[in-house]
């Protein structure tokens, strides 16, 4: 295993680089997650690749109940990303808390982020509730911006009053930090963020993936089961670079910045556009060392502009 | 799973619009028959998931029908180029205590059955093939499974045979069945197909490694991902 800090201070870089992130009161020990879906609940990870290399660990979207999830197909690609609808498939809170989550935990000794979707703002209170009561949260992932749901999920994160009545309910409901994570599928990203911090979030969580679809030419029909899918991946970079921006303008609270990160030198702009930790989720559907890869890259980078640690780059882009 | 860098050794046309290539490299990750390999090809984002039809100490064999962007790339390469691939994903076939097995495949299903009946040769158990295809320009691996000394069925929708159609006499003395091929198949073989056997399913994938939930089937005990639970289920565990 190559030693972050040894492989920076023996390259051009003098001093080791700090790459410690933290978002707000989490502290990681680099700002590299994976983005919730794309990591299981850590197990099949595992296998992969040291999970404990990551700065934290975001599980896959939870529910009140048990859900099968949508028709296949559920996933389809363009050029430079992919479209998925998988529709918020999981086993329920109840499992989750009881199997998944002690398993986890049981391998993975950074801080563990649950990611909860509701269907009403009572669900999302009760799922904050939930992991709230267990030792082995450190923070919660509030998802109002899930697309593959017929009711819910994005519907609480395109409104900024229905954003900001979500995060009411959850600030009420637990003590951890809640991390909202936003909708990109809106007109004014910063009027749903200033909502979100005004009712108590402790960080805000961007972006999800955007609505899209592809159609079939044999069958002239759409390719997914569900008909629409969220597009993530290389592609929506830009458009997450510029809504991290505009959000970082817009509130106080840290930002999880994500959005077609592939490479430490995104994380890096990402970093630079405001985010204090970054997300990866879809370059590591493809890559299965991608999260690593852009751990272990990211001090001989920061290195290379002269810094000696990660958090000198948070919002750095800012005049 | 292995993930590395492989080298084609040859890749050509095997009947129409299949094309069959052969990827040099290690292949201990391949454990069992009916597993599959996860390509990235150039200029297509997700890697694209094929069955296993062949393999040996030095690489494996994948037959594969040009049917979009994908395949249409894979039959543009030639000698000597690389690819990097996921190797040995997925569960495979269950050949314990089966005597008398019946392979059931349809079109490009066919190829993992290809891969099961060479284990199931290795051992002395003579499989029968079911095999059926569009038009005889489409047959491929009916000579290779009776070189294996299979007894080889073949139908063609052409005379307006579907291995449906010889279900029932294919079926007689044999133990078990194994099927891949097109879903509505599947379907008419877990329906129809007295004996108890296993269904090779395939998707649209993603990660091809359980992580994204991109590729979920539903069995009688929920949902069951194809690459990692799967890609084979037992008939009865399907919710078809």
């Amino acid at each position: 295993m190559v030693n972050i800090q040894e492989r920076a201070s023996s390259g051009f870089c003098q001093r080791p680089v700090d790459i410690s992130a933290s978002v707000g009161s989490v502290r990681l020990k680099n700002p590299i997650m994976p983005a919730s879906g794309t990591f299981g609940f850590g197990v099949e990870a595992a296998r992969l690749y040291d999970i404990n290399r990551l700065g934290g660990a975001v599980m896959k979207g939870v529910t009140v109940q048990p859900r099968l999830g949508n028709p296949l197909p559920r996933v389809t690609d363009c050029p430079s990303g992919m479209l998925n609808a998988v529709g918020l498939e999981n086993p329920g809170v109840d499992r989750v808390l009881r199997d998944a989550l002690p398993a986890l935990a049981d391998i993975y000794d950074g801080p563990i982020v649950a990611n909860i979707c509701g269907f009403t703002i009572d669900e999302y209170a009760e799922l904050a509730a939930r992991f709230d009561e267990s030792d082995l949260i450190a923070a919660l992932e509030i998802n109002v911006s899930c697309p593959n749901v017929s009711h819910g999920g994005m519907t609480f994160g395109t409104d900024a009053r229905a954003a900001g009545d979500v995060t009411r309910a959850v600030k009420r409901a637990a003590k951890k930090p809640v991390w909202v994570k936003l909708s990109p599928n809106v007109t004014d990203v910063a009027e749903i963020a200033r909502a979100c911090e005004a009712e108590g979030a402790d960080a805000l969580t961007l972006i999800n993936t955007l609505l899209g679809m592809r159609i079939d030419l044999r069958s002239r029909r759409p390719v997914l089961g569900n008909t629409f899918g969220g597009l993530s991946g290389p592609c929506v970079l830009p458009i997450a670079l510029r809504m991290v921006w505009q959000a970082y303008e817009a509130v106080k609270i840290p930002i999880v910045g994500m959005g077609g990160i592939s490479s430490a030198r995104d994380a890096v702009e990402m970093t630079l556009a405001g985010a204090s930790a970054v997300q990866v989720g879809t370059a590591g559907l493809v890559e299965p060392s991608a999260l690593v890869d852009i751990a272990d890259a990211l001090p001989d980078i920061i290195a290379g502009m002269g810094l000696d640690s990660y958090g000198a780059l948070v919002g750095a882009a800012h005049g | 799973m292995r993930q590395g860098l492989y080298v084609i050794e040859s890749n050509e046309r095997v009947a129409r619009d299949v094309f069959r290539v052969r990827l040099n490299g290690p292949t201990e990750a391949i454990t069992r028959a009916g597993q599959f390999v996860n390509l990235k090809l150039d200029g297509l984002y997700l890697r694209r998931p094929f069955s296993i039809a062949d393999w040996d100490g030095e690489g494996f064999v994948i037959l594969y029908k040009i049917v979009g962007e994908g395949t249409r790339t894979l039959a543009a390469l030639s000698w000597g180029q690389r690819l990097d691939a996921l190797v040995g994903l997925g569960n495979g076939f269950d050949e314990e205590g089966c005597r008398a097995p019946l392979l059931i495949g349809g079109g490009v299903g066919v190829p993992p059955l290809f891969a099961l009946a060479k284990r199931f040769a290795k051992r002395g158990v003579k499989p029968t093939a079911l095999l059926g295809f569009a038009a005889s320009e489409d047959v491929i691996l009916a000579d290779e499974l009776r070189e294996l000394g299979c007894e080889v069925m073949v139908t063609l929708e052409t005379e307006g045979m579907r291995v449906t159609d010889r279900l029932e006499e294919a079926s007689a003395g044999r133990d078990r069945f194994y099927a891949c091929g097109p879903e509505g198949m599947l379907r008419a073989v877990k329906r129809r197909c007295i004996l108890p056997g296993q269904l090779s399913l395939e998707t649209r994938m993603a990660c091809g490694v359980g992580l994204c939930r991109g590729c979920t089937c539903l069995t009688l005990t929920g949902g069951k991902r194809i690459c990692a639970e799967g890609p084979v289920f037992d008939k009865e565990a399907l919710a078809w």
